[in-house]
């Protein structure tokens, strides 16, 4: 079984953001950049199954500039086999990245995708569900578990997800789109042999134009701005004082 | 112009959400349906018609919508978003698992979450974890938009709405329910109570929780955590506040043993009043409380719990 990950390059989850004085958007310059802890989650599964012998082969795929080669090499060194980098400048919205991604299940016809539910820069939590419809899979987003066999029938894959009210099981007809949630698994690192092996496994350039995919979209970023930041209060002494305050003061209790 | 809501329910119940997806539509203007899909909907739909604003409540009952799934569900409202200008619903699990796909049929954009209508085509919504904030123009014909629910007041319930029912939009084969475990509790649902009460890796365990259980039936609480407490298997998914779990703005939020990690605070930081106990007297979480208690929480709960 073929298995194809989509990962994205995006500010680390332990970096402060600033907003550009000017309003037009966060300041990424100098900033440290890094996979999507959720992409991050995808490709481990995805090399888990191909560890379980359920996988044969992991194709690694990226929509973004140049430096987002770093990122699959990254996935290169976990465990993808090759890499496919859509090169573009421009911001792409989610419904652009889908196409384009659907441009790359095309050719390659994986059995499964996997992808994160949601990049922390956007915090769109759509692009997965868009490739679904867009290449008509069914698709189970939010994952914390995908099982081949083990009570689902030979070409359909069992998700559960996790949804507001707790946990829900599906089966779905491969070929299927996954979207991973935390819970998932805990990513390994990187080891260092591995990084040096990636370097030469096959990363393969191509772009939007050569994918026949127009990367512009329905929305327009007017401004961006900080917002009210909450000021912090007050220390208090006792669990007496904190009472007397929740009830007096705040008025909350 | 015309919105379709696309309304949330479990277990034969509207959830509380709706009234705010609701609000969200008004704000934009013009007329607002709402969709019941699912199985023995009927009393669903009664509460959907009592929605204040509400022309239409429309009506999809059949076994194919009994569980949400995404893919009969986006059919139906691919079908039904010709007659509308904007198609809104929760930034739920549910609505962000449908309507990403109904943009995508209909080749249109889809607006995450959002906290604010500027004008019909202008939204506010949140990036980087709330970190900042977006201000986004559309200009598809077709608006597809989820709502944060606790960014808008829910409407009343004086309406009348007429209520009419669907005819069948096909079913689809690409996905099947098998099963779901649902948390059952006495307590008021996280994103719309009053007081939320979280705990986080600082409980140590579990077993440790029914410490804040015990505060949380005095104050009629509903009961979160972080990831670390979910993750370390205290306490189920569904209990995650944060960036990537439930967002919550209550009148009063209690953090224990929580450290204030910005993924935590995306969650939490619209409440109106924040308390933090923490044995850290530097940890992040003291820099967004309105009261910070400095101590252990094995000892500080037992006596929060005999004075209120
Ligand atoms: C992609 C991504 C998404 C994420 N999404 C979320 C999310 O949605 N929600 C979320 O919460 N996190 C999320 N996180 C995780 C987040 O970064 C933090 O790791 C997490 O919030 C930490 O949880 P915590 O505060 O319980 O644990 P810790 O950071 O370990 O803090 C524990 C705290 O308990 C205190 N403590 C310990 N013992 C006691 C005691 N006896 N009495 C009093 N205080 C005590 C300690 O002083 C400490 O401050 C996400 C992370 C990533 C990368
Ligand atoms: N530019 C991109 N390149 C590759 N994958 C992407 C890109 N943008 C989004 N994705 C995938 O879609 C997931 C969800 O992103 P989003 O819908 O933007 O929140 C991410 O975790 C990735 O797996």
């Amino acid at each position: 079984m073929k298995v194809l990950v989509a990962v994205k390059r995006v500010i680390d989850y332990n970096v402060k953001i600033r907003v550009k004085p000017d309003h037009s958007d966060v300041d990424l310059t100098n900033v440290k950049m890094a996979m999507n802890p959720f992409c991050e989650i995808a490709v481990e599964e995805a090399v888990r199954l191909k560890e379980k012998g359920v996988a044969t082969e992991i194709v690694a795929v990226t929509v973004g500039p140049k430096a987002a080669q770093e990122q699959l090499r990254t996935a290169l060194a976990l465990g993808a086999d090759r890499a496919i980098h859509v090169e573009t400048d421009a911001h792409v919205e989610s419904l652009a990245v889908a196409k384009l991604l659907k441009g790359v299940v095309d050719e390659e016809r994986p059995d499964l995708v996997i992808l994160g539910k949601q990049a922390i820069d956007t915090d769109n939590n759509q692009t997965g569900q868009m490739l679904a419809a867009l290449t008509g899979m069914g698709q189970g987003t939010f994952a914390s578990e995908i099982a081949f066999g083990d009570g689902v029938e030979e070409g359909q894959v069992r998700v559960t997800r996790e949804i507001d009210g707790g946990l829900q099981s599906i089966a779905l007809k491969l070929p299927a789109v996954v979207t991973t949630d935390l819970r998932l698994n805990e990513p390994r690192y990187a080891k260092l042999p591995d990084i040096m092996k990636a370097k030469k496994k096959p990363l393969e350039t191509t772009t939007p134009e050569a994918l026949g995919v127009a990367v512009t979209g329905g929305l327009t970023l007017l401004k961006v701005e900080t917002p009210a930041e909450r000021k912090g209060g007050v220390k208090v002494g006792s669990v007496d004082e904190l009472v007397d305050k929740l009830k007096n003061e705040a008025k909350v209790l | 112009m015309r919105t379709l809501v696309l309304a949330e329910h479990h277990e034969g119940r509207l959830a509380a959400g709706t009234a705010h997806v609701v609000a969200a539509a008004r704000a934009i203007g013009g007329e607002v349906d709402v969709l019941i899909a699912g199985e023995n909907v009927a009393g669903v739909a009664e509460a959907a018609a009592r929605l204040d604003g509400v022309s239409r409540v429309r009506v999809a009952d059949n076994a194919a919508y009994a569980h949400q799934l995404a893919e009969p569900l986006a059919d139906l409202l691919v079908q039904l978003a010709e007659d509308y200008s904007q198609v809104l619903a929760a930034a739920s699990t549910d609505g962000k698992n449908v309507l990403p796909r109904v943009a995508a049929l209909k080749d249109v954009s889809q607006i995450s979450e959002i906290l604010s209508v500027e004008s019909a085509d202008t939204f506010k919504r949140p990036i980087y974890a709330g970190n900042a904030i977006a201000t986004v123009q559309s200009s598809d014909s077709l608006k597809v938009i989820t709502v944060r629910t606790t960014a808008f007041d829910a409407v009343g319930e004086s309406g009348t709405a007429t209520i009419e029912a669907l005819a069948f939009v096909a079913d689809s084969d690409l996905s099947r329910f098998i099963g779901e475990e649902l948390a059952h509790n006495e307590r008021p649902e996280l994103s719309g109570a009053r007081v939320v009460i979280s705990g986080g890796r600082g409980m140590g365990n579990g077993d440790n929780f029914k410490l804040l259980n015990g505060i949380a039936d005095k104050l009629g609480a509903a009961v979160g955590a972080s990831r670390a407490a979910v993750d370390a298997g205290y306490v189920p998914n569904d209990m995650q506040v944060g960036q990537t779990g439930k967002i919550v703005a209550p009148d009063l939020y209690i953090a224990v043993g929580i450290s204030g990690a910005i993924q935590h605070l995306a969650g939490m930081k619209d409440s109106k009043v924040i308390v933090a106990i923490n044995k850290d007297d530097d940890a992040p979480i003291f820099q967004v409380a309105d009261y910070g208690l400095v101590g252990d929480l094995f000892e500080i709960l037992p006596e929060l719990e005999q004075k209120l």
